[in-house]
């Protein structure tokens, strides 16, 4: 299922981390990070309700808009009940709509908003996501002080939060066209590698969405997955060649092996993960670039593994989902 | 593609466990902890002058608080991810998994927070351990008599 907008534009976005983000490849790009963990309070799931208040009231400033312009708030994280989200969002007392799709989040939450934009519902929507690495060890592992170890396959869950304005006013960047991603099952059963679980709902989700709109493999100057880390890279890599018989080369590359360098921060094992993987590169990296017209298309195909302990514990299968944003430079 | 094609490019870039060396760091940090152990049990027996029995239950508290004492302190858990199972498998494992559990939920109050939590880890420990005592204590008992 896809679908083209024709008046759906990237206003302005922005991003809060922890100081995992700041010490990685792209530090010095976001609006606003902190050195601790607790960002002064006092519980990890309070600590990222904060952030995700944080980066709506940093994007109301960076873009001069009052919360009384903002139609609608659509939001979502990993919390139970996405808790996060709704605590968040709540001070703005803007229409409220919380969604979940486990890591792709961000992107179900661009293709929902543009298209109540381009249908004309509304005038300004913002999407917000967060995540937070110790809240969300607590509530799908162990004790976070526990530190069990774990294989290397894992990923490590980005901490912060970041939104993203969209409006029906021209700006730089357009919401072009979004393909919404279909549940897949490759039955993987192992939750410290998720990537290679979501690997086949991106290669899904990418196939549809070039078949959909007619479009060669290269008509894209960057594809970026969501949070695959280095092995579920390179399991989409050869999936995509041995069954669609496409390529993914130099303009392919995924947000959780840039959000961290895997080599100088070996905490992070083989990568970044979480609803914010995705969104913090592209709002802090992608987006920068196709404004300055460095990029001209782009597809945002952030990917979630919509995994449930207690299903897996009932021995029960990763499910995966990834849904596809395209972006293009307004010239 | 079937879904185990798919499980052979899965494995194919699955990563490489360094087993033998987690097991040699786990089998030397296991072992200088039963070397300090055996020490405080001969120290606690000689100065203190009681019989081996007790100086060993003296030295199962000194583990535990000192284990307890830097979870809380924030460091156990790195020394954990580097030992692995050279720490998890002592006294110091089970009291690391207790206190972490703790501090955990600590947030959600003393009832609904760490009373129900703190044997999260602990638990299947505690259940199985004396499950597996009963097993052998019959054993025990229907093989020797009990001796």
């Amino acid at each position: 299922m896809t679908f083209k907008f024709n008046n759906v534009f990237v206003n302005n976005t922005s991003t809060v981390t922890g100081p995992y983000e700041k010490e990685g490849p792209l530090g010095n790009k976001f609006d606003k990070s902190y050195d601790d963990l607790y960002n002064g309070e006092k519980s990890w799931e309070k600590a990222e309700v904060k952030l995700l208040e944080e980066s709506i009231d940093i994007l109301l400033n960076k873009s001069n808009k009052k919360k009384e312009d903002i139609d609608v708030i659509i939001a979502g994280d990993l919390l139970n009940q996405i808790s996060a989200s709704c605590y968040g969002s709540a001070k703005f007392k803007v229409p409220f709509l919380g969604i979940y799709s486990a890591c792709s989040t961000s992107t179900e939450g661009i293709l929902l908003g543009a298209s109540l934009i381009d249908a004309g519902r509304v005038k300004n929507a913002i999407v917000s996501v967060s995540s937070h690495n110790m809240a969300s060890e607590k509530q799908f592992r162990n004790p976070t002080e526990y530190g069990a170890p774990k294989p290397r396959t894992a990923t490590f869950t980005t901490t912060g939060g970041a939104s993203i304005l969209l409006s029906n006013t021209k700006s730089k960047v357009k919401v072009e066209s979004a393909t919404i991603g279909k549940i897949c099952n490759m039955d993987q059963k192992d939750p410290n590698n998720m990537g290679a679980a979501m690997a086949v709902a991106a290669a899904d989700t990418i196939y549809t969405h070039l078949k959909d709109n007619k479009r060669d493999i290269n008509y894209y100057d960057l594809i970026i997955t969501g949070d695959l880390g280095v092995y579920g890279k390179e399991i989409l890599k050869e999936y995509m060649m041995s069954e669609y018989g496409l390529e993914l080369s130099t303009n392919y590359n995924d947000s959780g092996t840039m959000i961290y360098d895997v080599e100088s921060q070996p905490e992070v094992l083989a990568g970044g993960s979480g609803p914010l993987c995705s969104p913090l590169v592209n709002y802090s990296y992608t987006i920068p670039l196709l404004e300055k017209g460095v990029l001209n298309r782009v597809l945002i195909v952030a990917t979630g593994a919509l995994f449930s302990p207690t299903f897996v514990f009932q021995k029960e299968p990763i499910l995966s989902i990834s849904h596809a944003v395209s972006l293009e430079s307004v010239k | 593609m079937e879904k185990k094609d798919y499980k052979k490019i899965v494995d194919k870039y699955k990563a490489k466990e360094t087993r033998v060396q987690n097991a040699l760091v786990a089998f030397l940090i296991g072992g200088f902890i039963g070397i300090i152990a055996e020490f405080l049990i001969q120290i606690y027996s000689y100065y203190f002058n009681i019989s081996t029995q007790d100086a060993s239950v003296f030295m199962i508290v000194t583990l535990i608080f000192v284990a307890t004492l830097c979870t809380a302190l924030g460091f156990f858990d790195k020394w954990v991810n580097f030992a692995r199972c050279g720490l998890i498998i002592p006294i110091t494992g089970f009291a690391h998994s207790m206190m972490s559990a703790g501090m955990e939920y600590k947030k959600e109050g003393p009832v609904y927070g760490i009373g129900s939590n703190i044997f999260k880890l602990a638990g299947s420990v505690i259940l199985y351990g004396v499950v597996s005592a009963w097993i052998f204590g019959m054993i025990r008992f229907l093989l020797f008599g009990g001796v």
